[in-house]
C-alpha cells in the first residue's frame, strides 16, 4: 500500500521538475549567489580572488553621497511617478470612462495603452524627444508664451517621472476599471438617490469598495517602478551629473563603470530587499485568493 | 436628470480627449517622423512625404539582424516558459497537496520581485560558468525570469477547466499527460494565448538583460541594437530612429490586438494581472 502510494506521488509531481530546474538553476541560484558577493569585494577585473568582507560594502553605502543620493532619488521618481501620477490618473481615467461615450472610451483606452505596450528602450525615445530643447513640449509652450526650458537637464527627475506615467498609467486603468465594474450599480444609483454628489460618492463609496485594488495596484506599481533601468538610461542616462541616477543606475555604474561588483552587488541586494518587502505587502493583500 | 447625465459625459468625454491628445503627442511624433524628409525633434506635418527613412534601415546590419535574434531569443524562450508553466500548472490545479499553497505563495512572491535587481550578480554568475555572450544563456535566464507569472497564470486560468471532462478520460484509461495535451489544453486556448503573447511581448521589449548578458554585437536583439543606433546615428537621424522604432515596436502591438480582440477587450489583462 505504501510503495504505491509514494509512486503516484511521484509520478504526480514530475511534470513540477523542469519547471523548478529552471527557476532554482536561473532564478534561486543569482539571487543566493548575490546574497554572497554582496559580502565580498569582487571586482570585474584583474582580480584572481576576493575575500568576505563583512558588512563593509553596505557600511560603505550608507556613508556614500552617492548612494544616498540615489536612494532619495528612487523615492521621489516612484512617489511622483508611480503613487502620485500612475495610480491617480489610472482611477480618474477609469472613472471618466464609466460616463464618457463609447468612440471615446475606446480611442483614449487605445491611445493609453498603446503607451504601455510599446517596448521600453521605444517609450525612452519618445519621450527624450518630447522633453527635449527642441521638442514638442518647448514648441507648445512657447506657442502659449510660456518659458521653454531643457526639460533634461533642468528637471530630469521630473521628466523621467512624466515618462514613467506616460508609460504605466495603461496598467492602473485596466485594474480600476475592472474594480469599478465589479461595484453593484444599485449602491451609487441608491447614493446618487440620497443627494450624494460625485465626490462624496467617490470618496464614501467608491474608494473603499475598491481599497483591495488599490493596495494591490500600488504595490504592483511600485515594485515596477524601482525596477525601471532602460527608460531613464536612454532618456538622461542617470545624468546630467548623478540628477537622475536611481538606484538601479547607480547598482549598474558601480558594477561596471566602476568595476565594483561587491559593491554594486550589495546596492542590489538591498534594492531587492525592498522590493522582497513590498512583494509580502502584495501577498497578504491578496491572501484571501491563494 | 437626462439632461444632467448628458453633460456629464460631455464633460468625461472632454477630459478623456484631453488626456488621449497628451498621450498620443509622443506616438503622433514618431508615426510622422518615420515618414518626414526632413524630420526633427517636434511633432510637425510631414515637410515632404517620404518612405526613405524606411529604406535607409532596412538593411541586414540594422534591422533583419537584430529582429531575426529578437524572434529567436524570445520566440525560443517563450516556447520554453510556455511548455514548463503548463506541465507545472497541472499538477497545482488538478491535483490536491500540502506543499501547493507554499509553493504557490512563493511563485507568487517571484513574480514580483524586481529581476532588474539581480542583473549584476547574475552577469557575474555568467562570467564565472562560461554563460556570459552566449545566446543559451541569455535564453534560459529570459525563459526561468518569465516562468513565476506564467505558472501563475496558467494555473489560474486552468481552474477554470471543469475537471469532469477529464474523468471520463481517465476512466478510459488516459494518462495525466496525455488528458493535459488533449484535453485541458485544447480547452484553454485564449488563456494559453494569453499567457504566450504576455511573456513574449515582455522579453521582446526587455533591454535590460540581453544589454548586460550579451556582448558581441552579432548576436544583440533589437531592444540593444536600437539603443546602439540610437547612441549612433538617431541623435541625428531623427526620421531612421523613428522607423526603425515603428518597425520594432509593430510586431508587439498586433500581438497585443490579438489578444485583446480574441478575449473581448483589453481588460482581460488587466483582469488577469490583477492576480
Amino acid at each position: 500500500m505504501r510503495l504505491p502510494r509514494l509512486h503516484r506521488r511521484i509520478t504526480r509531481a514530475l511534470p513540477l521538475t523542469p519547471a523548478l530546474v529552471l527557476l532554482l538553476l536561473f532564478l534561486a541560484g543569482p539571487i543566493a549567489y548575490c546574497v554572497y558577493i554582496a559580502f565580498t569585494d569582487l571586482q570585474l577585473t584583474g582580480q584572481a580572488h576576493s575575500s568576505f568582507v563583512g558588512f563593509d560594502n553596505f557600511r560603505r553605502a550608507f556613508r556614500d553621497d552617492a548612494f544616498l543620493n540615489a536612494v532619495w532619488l528612487t523615492l521621489v521618481f516612484t512617489v511622483l511617478s508611480s503613487l502620485v501620477g500612475q495610480n491617480t490618473l489610472g482611477l480618474a481615467l477609469a472613472a471618466l470612462m464609466k460616463r464618457a461615450s463609447k468612440p471615446v472610451r475606446t480611442v483614449t483606452g487605445g491611445v493609453v495603452i498603446t503607451a504601455w505596450v510599446l517596448p521600453e528602450v521605444v517609450a525612452g525615445f519618445l519621450l527624450y524627444a518630447f522633453f527635449r530643447r527642441e521638442g514638442t513640449l518647448n514648441a507648445i509652450l512657447e506657442r502659449l508664451h510660456l518659458p521653454a526650458q531643457n526639460w533634461l537637464f533642468t528637471l530630469p527627475v521630473l521628466a523621467v517621472s512624466f515618462a514613467n506615467v506616460w508609460r504605466g498609467t495603461a496598467f492602473s486603468m485596466l485594474v480600476y476599471s475592472a474594480a469599478l465594474d465589479e461595484i453593484p450599480s444599485e449602491i451609487t444609483e441608491a447614493a446618487e438617490v440620497d443627494g450624494a454628489g460625485g465626490w462624496r460618492r467617490m470618496w464614501h463609496i467608491t474608494l473603499p469598495m475598491i481599497r483591495r485594488s488599490i493596495g494591490t495596484n500600488l504595490m504592483l506599481n511600485t515594485l515596477q517602478t524601482l525596477s525601471v533601468f532602460g527608460l531613464i538610461w536612454v532618456m538622461t542616462r542617470g545624468g546630467p551629473g548623478d540628477k537622475s541616477q536611481t538606484l538601479p543606475l547607480f547598482m549598474y555604474e558601480q558594477a561596471f563603470q566602476n568595476s565594483m561588483i561587491g559593491y554594486g552587488t550589495a546596492v542590489a541586494l538591498l534594492l531587492l530587499l525592498v522590493g522582497s518587502l513590498f512583494s509580502v505587502v502584495y501577498l497578504r493583500l491578496l491572501r484571501t485568493e491563494v | 436628470m437626462p439632461r444632467e447625465r448628458a453633460s456629464r459625459r460631455l464633460a468625461a468625454d472632454a477630459g478623456l480627449i484631453a488626456v488621449a491628445l497628451a498621450f498620443a503627442l509622443p506616438l503622433a511624433w514618431v508615426l510622422l517622423s518615420s515618414v518626414d524628409a526632413h524630420p526633427d525633434l517636434k511633432v510637425k506635418v510631414p515637410d515632404g512625404f517620404t518612405f526613405g527613412n524606411f529604406d535607409a534601415v532596412l538593411t541586414p546590419d540594422i534591422v533583419y539582424t537584430p529582429l531575426l535574434n529578437s524572434l529567436i531569443l524570445c520566440g525560443g524562450a517563450t516556447a520554453l516558459t510556455v511548455v514548463c508553466a503548463a506541465l507545472a500548472a497541472y499538477p497545482l490545479s488538478r491535483f490536491r497537496s500540502r506543499l501547493n499553497r507554499p509553493f504557490l505563495l512563493t511563485i507568487l512572491f517571484a513574480t514580483s520581485l524586481p529581476i532588474t535587481a539581480i542583473m549584476v550578480p547574475v552577469y557575474a554568475l555568467f562570467v564565472r560558468v562560461n554563460l556570459i555572450d552566449t545566446l543559451q544563456g541569455t535564453f534560459f535566464f529570459f525563459a526561468a525570469s518569465q516562468l513565476p507569472f506564467a505558472i501563475w497564470l496558467m494555473k489560474n486560468f486552468m481552474d477554470g477547466v471543469p475537471k469532469e471532462l477529464e474523468e471520463a478520460a481517465w476512466t478510459d484509461g488516459a494518462s495525466s499527460f496525455q488528458s493535459l495535451v488533449r484535453i485541458v489544453l485544447p480547452l484553454m486556448g485564449p488563456g494559453l494565448a494569453v499567457v504566450t503573447v504576455f511573456s513574449f511581448v515582455m522579453m521582446w521589449g526587455n533591454f535590460f538583460v540581453p544589454f548586460m548578458l550579451l556582448l558581441t554585437p552579432d548576436q544583440m536583439p533589437a531592444s540593444v541594437s536600437i539603443n546602439e543606433f540610437f547612441g549612433n546615428r538617431g541623435m541625428v537621424a531623427y526620421g531612421q530612429l523613428a522607423a526603425f522604432s515603428v518597425i520594432y515596436s509593430t510586431p508587439v502591438i498586433l500581438l497585443y490586438v490579438l489578444v485583446a480582440r480574441r478575449l473581448g477587450g483589453g481588460f482581460a489583462l488587466g483582469g488577469a494581472v490583477k492576480g
